[in-house]
């Protein structure tokens, strides 16, 4: 019991080291890479599965019980990201078997690729605060190494910027955690919930608030702290940009979810009403920015800022509906905007560009790889019935439930200038013919590099299918877990044994 | 920079410096020490080296390379933390032994907590190894 919720972060670390040590060998780091995402889905399968039958799932690390010791908790919302997490994961891993070259390898790109995996799942996993900024530090050092990892001038530039505004948000939530151990004497996440709610001190909930709102706000890329995205975003190998769009600042998203639901539920203060005005800012900004951007991965670099405002929209309106919608919405946009920059990577390998002026021709080129940008790209810009229409359809009804007219305007907007940058791209890459004559067919890739890079392609719009057509048990399964985060009883009962103190 | 007193002390001071190290690693376990203070300890005699005789002749009594002691390091980490599921307790639970102990005698305490020190305390020297050694190589 307690072994399986250690499992996800314990198998990736161990095949890390394992990798490392066996760098020198051709197939070792990418065999081990592979089985070990492979387990990874399996486990993270499980422990959905174990949730969804038995509800809350609680370790004790060392035996040492809560609140002294580092507790892991599954919930609906930590099962559902870990499973999403352990699939990128695996797709991004077999689709880096085919672009990261042999120099990259012998560097630890494996070992470095497990590391992250590893701080993402513990993010998580832990029901203790310390322990996330504990992840957050693995989750950096790890992604730091795998931006900067082949010394490329674009690399080191990238990174610097990357790395100074994460170490920002790095001190940003430490101090905020002291406080918050100052003020109540634990880090426990279930207990700071009991602790908390009968707090009697509004200005250091309120500088509280606030700290960890810049802290979590850098790594999740909200209005105005998002600037260091799109700076480093497009310097690593595809791969790497890939894993970082799909998982990183949706871990961020997730710490503010988490420490917004069961540290500081809406109500006294204004936390939501400051990241209500703030995911809007991010949700304009980031899509007007993509539409000045004329560099593949640079558009799709500003689309994931925009994202990221509908997510912590969805927070912010704090009712269960919309909370639904923006687990709903980070499960569909993990999925689609990694398939985009995968395929963003394979029409980079085609044409030999990124940029939308130098390439073009692939729909007639690359017919297969079209008809999947379409349905990554229209359901990230919420297209019925795809994926991206039911996610955005349940952020707008909650919205408009609380007579919010103007965020549903706002968000309806964004839609459209969404569905703009894609077409751009659509029409620049795909339609346009290109402009120096040649062979841009996926026949002139080797069969095996073809299948590592449309397999992931396909299973990942399969699956953005499948959430568009089906979204029945999905939404269900939304709104299950957002009523977990709005009454976190079971949570606290689950981790301390009783709910009141 | 070459300097006869530096070097000749560097002799005596690295031995004693390891020995130090290994001490302090084993005192933490009850005292304060550890695997993260000995690892620096012991990092401290091989840079002293390094600036004595050069990373060449500081590589050379290392043995192994440092990223890959690092990595090492982890991986013991990682064993000892998952020796507890072999005997049904939670992950990170300390597991014991007792040489020679009997009804009334202890004996020599052995444990998992020993090898997890003992992990981080390769993983720190491996890992300060490799900066300063990539920072000396680059002057």
């Amino acid at each position: 019991m307690s072994w399986i919720l250690a499992l996800p972060f314990l198998i990736p670390i161990l095949a890390a080291m394992v990798a490392y040590l066996g760098r020198k060998h051709e197939n070792t780091g990418r065999l081990v890479s592979v089985f070990s995402c492979l387990l990874l889905f399996g486990v993270t399968l499980l422990i959905l599965a174990m949730v969804e039958s038995g509800g809350v799932r609680v370790a004790q690390m060392g035996n040492w019980s809560a609140p002294f010791g580092i507790t892991l908790v599954a919930d609906r919302l930590s099962a559902i990201m870990l499973l999403v997490s352990a699939t990128i994961g695996l797709a991004v891993a077999i689709f880096g078997l085919a672009e990261i070259d042999r120099e990259r390898e012998l560097l630890g790109y494996h070992c470095f690729y497990q590391l992250l995996l590893a701080g993402v799942c513990g993010s998580f996993v832990t029901g203790d605060l310390f322990n996330l900024y504990v992840w957050f530090e693995v989750m950096l050092i790890a992604s730091f190494a795998l931006l900067v990892l082949g010394n490329t001038p674009v690399q080191l530039d990238g990174g610097t910027k990357y790395v100074a505004m994460n170490l920002v948000s790095t001190l940003l939530m430490l101090t905020g955690i002291g406080l918050l151990y100052g003020l109540t004497g634990t880090l426990n996440m279930a207990e700071l919930h009991r602790e908390l709610a009968v707090m009697d001190a509004p200005v250091a909930m309120d500088l509280l608030r606030v700290l960890f709102i810049c802290a979590f706000g850098i790594k999740a890329a909200i209005f105005p702290l998002f600037f260091w995205l799109p700076a480093s975003y497009h310097a690593p190998p595809l791969p790497v940009t890939a894993v970082f769009a799909g998982l990183l600042t949706k871990v961020g998203v997730y710490a503010l979810i988490r420490t917004f639901t069961l540290l500081f539920p809406a109500g006294d203060g204004f936390g939501h009403e400051l990241l209500l005005a703030v995911a809007l800012l991010t949700m304009v900004t980031g899509v007007l920015g993509a539409a000045a951007q004329y560099e593949f991965r640079k558009i799709l670099s500003f689309h994931i800022v925009s994202q990221i405002g509908f997510l912590v929209l969805g927070l912010a309106l704090n009712s269960p509906l919309a909370l639904a919608g923006a687990i709903f919405y980070m499960v569909h946009n993990i999925v689609a905007k990694t398939n985009l920059f995968l395929i963003c990577g394979t029409a980079g390998r085609l044409t030999g560009s990124y940029e939308l002026r130098e390439i073009g021709g692939l729909y007639r080129a690359a017919p297969i790889l079209a008809a999947l940008f379409f349905i990554a790209a229209f359901s990230l810009a919420g297209f019925p019935p795809l994926s991206g229409f039911w996610a955005k359809f349940l952020l707008i009804k909650s919205s408009l439930e609380q007579a919010a007219y103007w965020v549903c305007a706002i968000a309806l907007l964004t839609g459209l200038l969404t569905l703009f940058s894609m077409s751009k791209i659509w029409a620049e890459a795909f339609w346009k013919p290109h402009p120096a004559a040649g062979d841009y067919s996926l026949g002139k890739l080797r069969p095996s590099v073809r299948a590592m890079h449309l397999g992931p392609i396909v299973v990942l719009a399969l699956i953005t299918l499948s959430l568009g057509l089906l979204p029945e048990p999905f939404i269900e399964f939304s709104l299950l877990a957002a009523r977990d985060l709005l009454e976190p009883a079971e949570y606290v009962t689950a981790v301390l044994g009783t709910y009141a103190k | 920079m070459k300097s006869i007193v530096l070097q000749t002390a560097t002799r005596t001071f690295v031995a004693l410096l390891l020995m130090f190290s290994i001490y302090m690693l084993l005192r933490g376990h009850n005292q304060p020490g550890g695997g993260f203070i000995a690892g620096l300890v012991a990092a401290t005699a091989f840079t002293l080296l390094a600036m004595a005789w050069g990373v060449k002749a500081a590589r050379q009594a290392l043995r192994i390379s440092p990223e890959g002691l690092a990595a090492a390091g982890l991986l013991i980490a990682g064993i000892a933390s998952v020796i507890a599921g072999l005997f049904g307790d939670a992950p990170f639970t300390g597991q014991w032994l007792f040489l020679g102990g009997s009804e009334t005698e202890k004996g020599l305490p052995v444990s998992s907590i020993l090898l997890f020190d003992v992990g981080i305390y390769l993983s720190v020297l491996g890992a300060v190894l490799t900066l300063v050694f990539a920072l000396e190589e680059n002057d």
